[in-house]
């Protein structure tokens, strides 16, 4: 028999998408042995379907079992931290976007918050008000992607197509308030874009109600579907232990049984101000983590509606002159404004030295930025921390040992964005 | 308003995050430093230093000693790893690792730092936390830092055929390098 | 070409025929990476449909496609790989450059990004946007289905080349 080259000689394996070399490197075999040990190489990605955009796993399969892998990534690496230190605090509000791109507002808001907390600045109510029912705008939509990705993988389709639609109707009420639909860039440091326009309250209402009923038809289409629970139930399991070992949160770590929500455990904006619960799973294993989901979709939709309930008009910038964009009447009308507009977005504000780590829960998990100050108008350090990197770095240990296509189901479940895990 | 910073507590917003837990941090710290002694070697506190929780500076040897403390000793409880970077400091000790760490049952978190020069080594807290492995291997793809002990050092954002380390203040935003084939796979971490 | 060098009117209908056919049922291979492939999602999704287009049929292997959509960012890492598959792809192949990161490396120019990806291999659309919005995707398509029509794109001018150069 003619045994092939391991991979490392190769250099580049001949397809990207799967390579299979029956042979172990190293290893002589017996042709009439071949199906009895029936080891065999793969590696997934990084642009296979399955694999979310740009992951990679490089596995040691028995038959259809992984016996050992071990994962990749790098492959959207652009340089944010680097960036941060590179553009002023104003300009890094658009990068924030690119980390979590399906909720780009909880990026937003967290950023800041960030450099808010830096400053000592306090926003009035009304832009804290819109930024809640921003982020949990963002958290629905990133849940329907989510979930319904995750369905599509399994071989869901009409499920995933329902979140979609319902995630169109969002991106219509985000593009009235700041005209983008993914990539939103809303918030401003001290404050917002712009305001809400009118009626907006009454329309994201609206959208809670037809949402609500969307979520409860497509909850009734996957939940109790056999072929789902049969894919799902007791599949990718990692326990409460496994998830500390590995610094899982959110959603992921929830579905463990690790009662932890930022949101409520440290009270940011007017959390404290609305009621939801925090619904916590107990098996951990991939229909847990879509449960978590589903019931996470229902206290957000709760709040947003509390929200909009609660929500008063009035200012949305905060006072101090140091980060307000000067209006447009007073930069066309006056010099001094328009000298202030100029040293605004050619120099940027100064941000006393100082440092701070700052987190909120995000729809992954506990989204930070911990910035270093030496003053002047760009960070020190901008660090980013993407629950998606602690998340990734345990699929190896959770796929230890289960079928191929079930890692499928377990990738799936832990939502990898690729945007924070590369940064 | 000019001039304030993080010393200024902004509480209906962010949480009174200070308030809540500076007595909880005043026993902790005296007891690290009653067990710990000189390997404690600086304290910054919130209120008199802009930063949000207390910063410990840990020398290099016993930083894994200190963090299995905060972790399972006593009533210390931070068993959540948040995060670990590095920053680039520019002059010698040129690096500091920062250790971000969290407790679930008080909420209170804690920041430890590790002075490192040029080429110098951190032991490494995987043995701690196994999450600590990737966050260490991205400050040696980043800054150069070595985790001694470590299991897998390679690079990990980068590709294995980079050259320097670009979060150093030193590297160019722009410095791209080009690879005319995609990183092999690496057959030996798929043998027992 | 008939001998005495005037068009054929065979020929030439022949080929508007198969163009049209190329044009109408165009399989996209989607390069997804990054935020340009959740809008990608959004396209093929119920709202906007692409299949109205004839292009519904997702090939997520390079042997089987025929239009390599190749959204979000393309990093030096990820660049071999593009290229690679860019390779597999049998002809006729189209590539649509999806966003701003993919045509121009949008606004990260640093170290690790490819500055846009006509480095690495001919594309014949280019999608403004960070990222496009969906109709501005049906609008390439359809901007690519043109191009097809008239002959036009990186392509057919490569396989006229070769054919003039062999008669020649």
């Amino acid at each position: 028999m003619e045994t092939q080259k391991p991979h490392s000689e190769f250099g580049l394996p001949p397809s990207e998408n799967y390579t299979i070399s029956v042979d172990i490197p190293g290893q002589e075999q017996d042709p009439d042995d071949l199906w009895k040990d029936s080891r065999v190489f793969v590696n997934i990605g990084p642009t296979h379907p399955a694999m979310h955009g740009a992951l990679r796993m490089c596995a040691r399969l028995n038959g259809e079992t992984i016996e050992k892998s071990y994962c990749e990534f790098g492959y959207t690496h652009r340089a944010k931290e680097k960036l941060g230190e590179n553009r002023t605090y104003h300009n890094f509000v658009v990068y924030t976007d690119r980390l979590n791109y399906c909720s780009a507002l909880i990026n937003n808001v967290t950023y800041a918050m960030a450099v808010e907390r830096l400053m000592g600045i306090q926003v009035p109510d009304r832009a804290v008000w819109i930024r809640m029912v921003c982020s949990e705008m963002a958290r629905v939509i990133d849940h329907l992607i989510c979930v319904g990705v995750n369905a599509l993988d399994l071989g869901a389709f009409s499920f995933f197509l329902y979140g979609f639609h319902q995630r169109e109707e969002a991106y219509t009420l985000i593009e009235k308030i700041c005209g983008a639909r993914l990539t939103t860039s809303y918030t401003r440091i001290g404050g917002l874009m712009h305001d809400a326009p009118a009626g907006w309250e009454r329309e994201v209402k609206d959208w809670v109600v037809r949402t609500r009923k969307t979520v409860q038809e497509m909850d009734r289409l996957l939940t109790n579907n056999r072929i789902w629970c049969d894919r799902t139930q007791g599949v990718g399991v990692f326990t409460k232990e496994q998830c500390l070992r590995y610094s899982y949160s959110g959603p992921n770590a929830r579905a463990s049984g690790i009662n932890r929500d930022l949101r409520r455990d440290q009270p940011a904006m007017f959390y404290k101000n609305v009621e939801f619960d925090v619904p916590v799973g107990k098996n951990g294993d991939v229909f847990d983590r879509y449960m978590v989901r589903m019931a996470e979709i229902y206290q957000s939709l709760n709040i947003i509606a509390q929200c909009a309930e609660k929500m008063q008009p009035g200012p949305i910038w905060c006072e101090d002159k140091r980060v307000r964009i000067p209006s447009k009447d007073v930069v066309h009308n006056t010099m001094e404004g328009l000298i202030h507009h100029f040293k605004f977005f050619m120099t940027g504000f100064d941000v006393p030295a100082g440092e701070a780590y700052t987190s909120f829960e995000a729809t992954n998990g506990e989204l930070a930025f911990y910035i270093v100050s030496k003053g002047g108008p760009r960070a020190h350090r901008m660090r980013i921390r993407g629950p998606s990197v602690w998340h990734y770095q345990g699929l190896s240990e959770m796929s230890q040992g289960v079928k191929l296509a079930d890692m499928v189901a377990n990738l799936g479940s832990i939502n990898i964005i690729a945007g924070e895990l590369d940064r | 308003m000019r001039g304030t910073d993080i010393r200024t507590p902004v509480p209906t917003i962010y949480g009174d995050f200070a308030a809540a837990h500076s007595e909880r941090w005043k026993v902790q710290v005296d007891a690290l430093q009653k067990k710990f002694g000189q390997a404690i070697e600086e304290v910054r506190w919130p209120g008199s230093y802009p930063t949000d929780v207390p910063i410990l500076f840990v020398s290099k040897d016993k930083v894994v000693e200190v963090l299995r403390e905060l972790k399972e000793g006593g009533d210390f409880q931070y068993e959540f790893l948040a995060d670990i970077t590095a920053t680039d400091e520019e002059v010698e000790p040129r690096f500091e690792v920062v250790y971000n760490i969290a407790s679930l049952s008080t909420g209170a978190r804690i920041r430890l730092k590790v002075r490192v020069r040029d080429g110098e080594e951190v032991p490494t807290a995987t043995g701690v936390w196994d999450g600590a492995n990737w966050a260490e291997r991205e400050i040696w793809d980043m800054f150069g830092v070595r985790f001694s002990g470590h299991p897998d050092l390679r690079r990990i954002l980068m590709d294995e055929r980079w050259k320097g380390h670009p979060l150093r203040k030193d590297y160019p935003l722009r410095g791209y390098q080009l690879f005319p084939d995609t990183q092999p796979i690496n057959v030996d971490l798929l043998k027992d | 070409m008939s001998k005495d060098g005037s068009a054929s009117f065979l020929t030439t209908r022949l080929e508007a025929m198969v163009n049209w056919g190329r044009k109408n049922a165009l399989w996209p291979l989607p390069f997804g990476t990054s935020c340009c492939g959740i809008e990608m999602m959004a396209t093929f999704a119920a709202d906007y449909d692409i299949a109205r287009f004839g292009s519904e049929a997702l090939r997520f292997s390079p042997r089987q496609a025929d239009l390599l959509i190749v959204a979000g960012i393309v990093n030096t890492k990820m660049a071999p790989v593009l290229k690679n598959i860019y390779d597999q792809m049998a002809d006729p192949k189209w590539v649509i450059s999806f966003g701003a990161c993919a045509s121009s490396g949008g606004i990260f120019n640093v170290y690790s990004v490819t500055q846009g990806i006509d480095t690495i291999i001919p594309v014949d659309v280019y999608l403004p946007g960070c990222p496009p919005a969906p109709e501005g995707v049906l609008h390439g398509l359809m901007r690519l289905q043109e191009l097809i029509a008239q002959g036009q794109t990186h392509y057919q001018r490569r396989e006229r080349a070769r054919q003039a150069s062999k008669e020649a």
